[in-house]
């Protein structure tokens, strides 16, 4: 009988001592934000999918069409095809897509890439009903992003 | 309809079967265990794996040893960094490639701060199965702090794919140092905060003790690893029994229980949060300068001929990589050996004449990551 009584004092102590740190964290400020009407950033080495680099100086894609990315690739998601155009020393890219349904953004080809011409973007709110939307015409984004 | 009628009337045999999972709250992902039930006791337990199965050790021996690098992680993506480290770690050894000591530091940091966000996702989800929601709040705030950080060096929260061959893909900077220097900080009064909230608490304490005994022999029977076999009194682990990295420099204990129940389950991870955060600090207390990858690591792994191994303490248990290579790029074999499989395949034995509530509860101590089992 004394053991009952004890154990239920004993008990009911530790039940008061949770009560307290619920309390206590009940006047903390909160920690989540308000997503999507806020949105923390993302630190810079985020890997978001790969978006093609842009010369500074002539405003092309730094890709030489060498295709180490596609090689490097563990997935086979990405495609590269270029040509060596005339009065230009090295070949360049024409075509760059993306399939990143099956990409798993490991960053083997921005790694293996001998011209950084290959960065990671910081998006990470792609959601879309359509397998089409995911194929990713590299090309053609950094044209657009020119304008 | 025609035949004969239904036969309503038990037979002598009055067990049922009950099928938990493969989509239960309780199972943490999915894994079926099919119950035969006699009322509310269990019977026998049989569990059911396969239904993640991805062919993680198949594609090892599809593609070269750089394009395996993200799959270890995927393995078991709560300690993907000790995960990874096997596999770097395995080639290190079988190519005789020196680590540098700056990036066999950062791997132990980077592997500690993982072991310390997976048990606290344990600790979540784990209480959650006993019925208490609140402490997986807690436990993911705190969590959020160490993905964060790794966040900020690796560029993912989850799957890293930090390790490389020879060392790891990005040095740390000062914001990560003084992060983890003020994680450390502010997780020692939260490991007190647990033990107000969680540890102490008697409706936990009456739950989980003397519930679930495994014993010694059983562990060992099964090569149950990790803190599963540490709950029942062995004090077995990697880091210390087959040190590896730049382990034998530090300073910490293995907490071993012997009571070999739930509860000595529990306090054994809640006391490993508290050594891995005295590695921890002492490693960024003297992280040493230099390389984070050796010099010369050739573009393309090759691996002399051979069969290597290596194993490494996960969150979970001895997780090891048996490699055999013939000398090309593509190894001939990549056999991986993941704790949970073996953790989870005592529960059969552990679990018979349990009540179902307490079955979970063991189900729950035994921390299964289901993909880990499945590969």
């Amino acid at each position: 009988m004394k053991n009952i009584i004890r154990d239920s004092v004993a008990g009911f102590k530790t039940l008061v001592v949770g009560m307290r740190v619920t309390i206590d964290q009940f006047f903390r400020r909160p920690v989540t934000v308000h997503y999507p009407h806020e949105a923390l950033k993302m630190p810079d080495r985020y890997r978001g999918h790969i978006e093609l680099v842009r010369d500074p100086e002539t405003g092309k894609s730094l890709c030489i069409a060498c295709k180490s990315c596609e090689k490097a690739c563990p997935s086979d998601c990405i495609f590269v095809d270029g040509l060596k155009r005339e009065g230009e020393k090295r070949k360049s890219a024409t075509e760059f897509t993306l399939d990143f349904t099956k990409c798993s953004l490991c960053g083997a080809c921005v790694e293996v890439c001998p011209t950084d011409a290959l960065r990671f973007t910081k998006s990470y709110n792609l959601a879309s009903t359509q397998k089409q939307s995911y194929f990713f015409d590299l090309m053609k984004r950094m044209e657009e992003q020119k304008k | 309809m025609s035949g004969a009628p239904l036969n309503l009337t038990k037979g002598p045999d009055e067990t049922f079967i009950l099928n938990l999972g493969p989509q239960h709250p309780a199972t943490h992902g999915v894994l079926r265990i099919k119950l035969t039930m006699d009322g509310e006791y269990v019977v026998r337990a049989e569990p059911v794996p396969g239904y993640i199965h991805r062919m993680h050790e198949k594609m090892g021996e599809n593609r070269t040893w750089n394009q395996y690098l993200p799959n270890p992680s995927r393995v078991d993506y709560l300690s993907a960094m000790a995960y990874s480290h096997a596999h770097v770690a395995v080639a290190e050894r079988a190519a005789g490639l020196e680590v540098p000591p700056r990036a066999e530091y950062i791997r132990v940091i980077v592997c500690e701060l993982n072991r310390v966000s997976s048990h606290l996702v344990w600790l979540g989800a784990f209480l959650l199965d006993l019925g208490g929601f609140t402490p997986l709040l807690y436990a993911f705030d705190d969590r959020e702090m160490i993905l964060d950080l790794l966040e900020g060096i690796t560029g993912s929260r989850l799957t890293y794919c930090y390790h490389r061959f020879g060392g790891v893909c990005n040095d740390v900077d000062d914001t990560f140092v003084r992060g983890t220097k003020a994680f450390v900080e502010h997780m020692r009064p939260r490991m007190k905060l647990y033990r107000d909230l969680v540890t102490d608490n008697i409706i936990l304490r009456k739950r989980l003790t003397d519930i679930g005994h495994i014993s010694a022999d059983t562990c060992r029977r099964y090569g149950a690893t990790g803190p599963v076999i540490r709950g029942s009194g062995v004090p077995y682990d990697v880091r210390r029994n087959e040190p590896y990295s730049a382990y034998p420099e530090f300073d910490f204990d293995i907490p071993v229980f012997p009571e070999g129940d739930c509860m000595a389950r529990y306090l054994v991870r809640m006391e490993e949060i508290v050594q891995s955060l005295r590695i921890v600090e002492q490693a960024i207390g003297r992280l040493p300068d230099g390389p984070h990858i050796a010099p010369k690591v050739p573009k393309i792994m090759k691996v002399p001929p051979g069969d290597y191994f290596f194993a490494t303490e996960a969150a979970r248990g001895r997780f090891a990589i048996r490699a055999v290579s013939d000398g090309k790029e593509i190894p001939y074999r990549i056999k991986l050996r993941a704790p949970s499989f073996s953790n989870l395949s005592l529960f059969e034995e552990a679990s018979q004449g349990m009540m179902l509530p307490d079955a979970l509860a063991l189900l729950g101590s035994l921390d299964l990551v289901i993909p880990d089992i499945d590969r």
